[in-house]
């Protein structure tokens, strides 16, 4: 593929607003997870909830998108000038030659899962204040994020469960080099809801405690929510060494199981395998893997088996979501823009929470911070449904 | 300048109210047969292992019964090929059970419900069924999601230089979800596009953004079914296909965004 420049990028999540305070937590080792107290849940577990998310006020003229999860979605759009990155980008381009694409998975659905508690007692109707399009719809983030900026160029929203902010990129790769834009608006978006919460509970994979990727011990996941964007662009003739570029994109299905991944990550080993190709790399040139490790015993054991398939058990690599928790289908972007911050301070980022690592699976699994130069990293994000994707990026000065 | 995709239909899956499949919709689309609407007959997923059958709800079977259509017609096999699903939303019926649960006393959704809530549901059911390692968009747009579909379909075709298949599919919401979203009925249009001409090659599509006016059927109850359901949104093309005529339509998408395709059969 032809490179693809990061422009802009940020991230909000349980660990921070924006990416000084994302870098900072991820130096200090402060992970963002906390007992859940989160709306009427009664489930002991942890979450990763980000802190006023419900003081955030949509303009006036979008309010009927007032949800959590467009609330959350501006409040990620309002840090590092990303918006203002974007309207300059609409200056330049033109508003119907850049894209919207977004991942989610729970969209505004606890806005739903509100309503239901004030449905009529006769007759069962919904509240009149409920609107469905522009909240509980999953293409709700998206119709925000272009009505927002008066965008009005490609726009969707891709939703596979867990890959779902990793697979955008690969839609907005093809947009441009089909012609149809000049830049994307890519991430995701996802937001605590009970739908989620007592659905993970329903299938046995809530941790009880702050989730411990790769630990023998492992017991479950630890759910958060997150926005992160990035702005993507054609690499101009001229870059600075420290530019983000994506350069590779692979994706696959496992057509095993709708909530267990193959059993030897089969369909993960694939995604891996078409992300080198496409970016032209062996996988000795990868210094760091951003792990899907969401601290499931079933998808960290079949992720340790694919990545040491594809990349033996030399290269480092960890898992985030011992800090941000698994915010489910903004997790990919989340980890790409980790990834982009991993790229251009050489900070390897120790997994947290993990004590006593997994003696069965053979991976050079960071628990300490480590600092050093860094050229390309690959970010893994998998899915319910088996779905599978696996990003590469680079450091402009390296590729 | 206009940019333009092209890309060539190799087969065409459809199932609706009243529209029971391709070759039988033909002469309804084309004005030949009354249009006689009818509950939509979902056909149970023989193609799946019994357990994932049991499971399985409307989302699941539309998909399967379009899209293996559309592969069959087009003689291939579903396991080599990639796929954009695209759905105006959920499962209505399992998030109406979900939050029905979840605004009770007792929270314990099932295991199944949840896994089947995931947006991404038929295309995992889908490469169960199929084999198919593939990879798979799962998009969501809501009224656009034809258009959102097709689109995305003709970038893969032309970037990739690969066939894939389209499954654009909508099912019914329940009341009280109804009424906020009024969905009657499941629909759905497949479509195998391949990149190149060859012996299977139906129609030659090129595709434009524009913002002409959308192009609207002559029956009012095609039209009914167009405006009710989003992946009906295609039926205008389907209709030029079956009137035979090498004709431009206008398909509906974003709201003032659409999208221009020219048809020429082969």
């Amino acid at each position: 593929m032809n490179p693809l420049w990061l422009s802009h990028f940020t991230a909000t999540s349980s660990i921070g607003r924006g990416l000084e305070q994302t870098l900072d937590a991820l130096r200090q080792r402060r992970a963002g997870l906390a007992p859940c107290t989160f709306d009427t849940v009664d489930l002991p577990t942890f979450i990763g909830e980000v802190a006023g998310v419900d003081a955030v006020q949509l303009p006036a003229h979008l309010a009927e998108f007032d949800c959590r999860n467009n609330r959350l979605a501006l409040l990620g759009l309002m840090q590092d000038g990303f918006a203002e990155a974007v309207r300059a980008a609409s200056a330049k381009y033109g508003a119907q030659r850049i894209g919207v694409f977004l991942g989610t998975s729970t969209s505004g659905i606890l806005q739903t899962e509100l309503a239901y508690r004030r449905r009529d007692p006769v007759t069962g109707a919904l509240p009149a204040d409920f609107i469905y399009r522009t909240t509980h719809n999953t293409f709700s983030v998206a119709d925000f994020t272009r009505h927002y900026f008066g965008l009005t160029g490609p726009a969707v929203v891709v939703s596979s469960a867990c890959s779902s902010s990793a697979k955008v990129f690969s839609s907005a790769r093809r947009m441009m080099a089909a012609g149809l834009i000049d830049a994307a608006v890519v991430g995701g978006v996802d937001s605590l809801c009970l739908t989620t919460l007592y659905g993970f509970n329903s299938l046995g994979l809530i941790s009880e405690q702050a989730c411990r990727p790769f630990d023998a011990q492992r017991n479950g996941i630890s759910i958060g929510e997150a926005a992160a964007f990035a702005l993507l662009e054609r690499v101009p003739e001229h870059l600075d060494a420290d530019a983000v570029l994506l350069l590779g994109i692979g994706e696959s299905s496992d057509a095993y199981h709708m909530s267990s991944p193959h059993p030897e990550g089969l369909g993960a080993r694939m995604a891996m395998q078409d992300a080198l190709k496409m970016a032209g790399l062996k996988p000795s040139e990868i210094d760091y893997i951003n792990l899907h490790g969401t601290a499931t015993q079933s998808n960290d054991a079949a992720e340790g088996k694919a990545v040491a398939a594809v990349f033996g058990s030399g290269i480092p690599c960890s898992s985030t979501k011992g800090a941000t928790g698994h915010t489910l289908g903004a997790a990919g972007g989340v980890e790409a823009v980790i990834c982009a911050l991993v790229l251009q301070h050489g900070l390897l980022p120790a997994g947290l929470n993990t004590q006593h690592l997994d003696p069965t699976i053979g991976l050079d699994y960071v628990l300490e911070n480590r600092q050093q130069p860094v050229a390309h990293v690959l970010s893994n994000s998998f899915g319910f449904g088996g779905t599978n994707c696996s990003l590469i990026f680079g450091r402009a000065g390296n590729s | 300048m206009t940019v333009t995709l092209t890309a060539y239909i190799e087969g065409i899956g459809l199932l609706g109210p009243g529209l029971s499949d391709w070759p039988s919709s033909q002469t309804i689309l084309s004005g030949h047969t009354p249009y006689q609407p009818h509950k939509t007959m979902l056909p149970s997923p023989a193609l799946l292992p019994a357990a994932e059958r049991r499971r399985s709800g409307a989302i699941v079977k539309l998909t399967l019964a379009t899209g293996l259509e559309a592969i069959a017609a087009a003689g291939l096999d579903a396991a080599s090929l990639p796929s954009v699903f695209s759905h105006s939303g959920g499962d209505g019926e399992n998030c109406h059970a979900i939050c029905e649960m979840l605004a009770s006393d007792d929270r314990q959704i099932s295991p199944t419900r949840f896994h089947n809530s995931v947006h991404n549901a038929a295309a995992g059911y889908w490469s169960i069924a199929t084999g198919a390692m593939t990879t798979s968009s799962v998009l969501c747009a809501f009224d656009a999601c034809f258009g959102a579909g097709l689109l995305e379909a003709l970038t893969q075709v032309v970037v990739d230089n690969t066939r894939c298949v389209l499954l654009a599919c909508d099912t019914a919401y329940p009341e009280p979800l109804y009424s906020a979203r009024p969905i009657p009925d499941a629909f759905g249009i497949a479509l195998v596009l391949a990149p190149q001409h060859s012996t299977k090659s139906l129609a030659q599509i090129t595709l434009s953004l524009t913002d002409a006016n959308v192009d609207r059927l002559d029956d009012a109850a095609l039209e009914n079914l167009r405006i009710s359901i989003p992946a009906a949104r295609g039926l205008p093309l389907l209709r030029a296909i079956s009137l035979k005529q090498n004709q431009p339509v206008v398909l509906d998408y974003l709201d003032s965004t659409r999208l221009a395709v020219t048809i020429t059969l082969c």
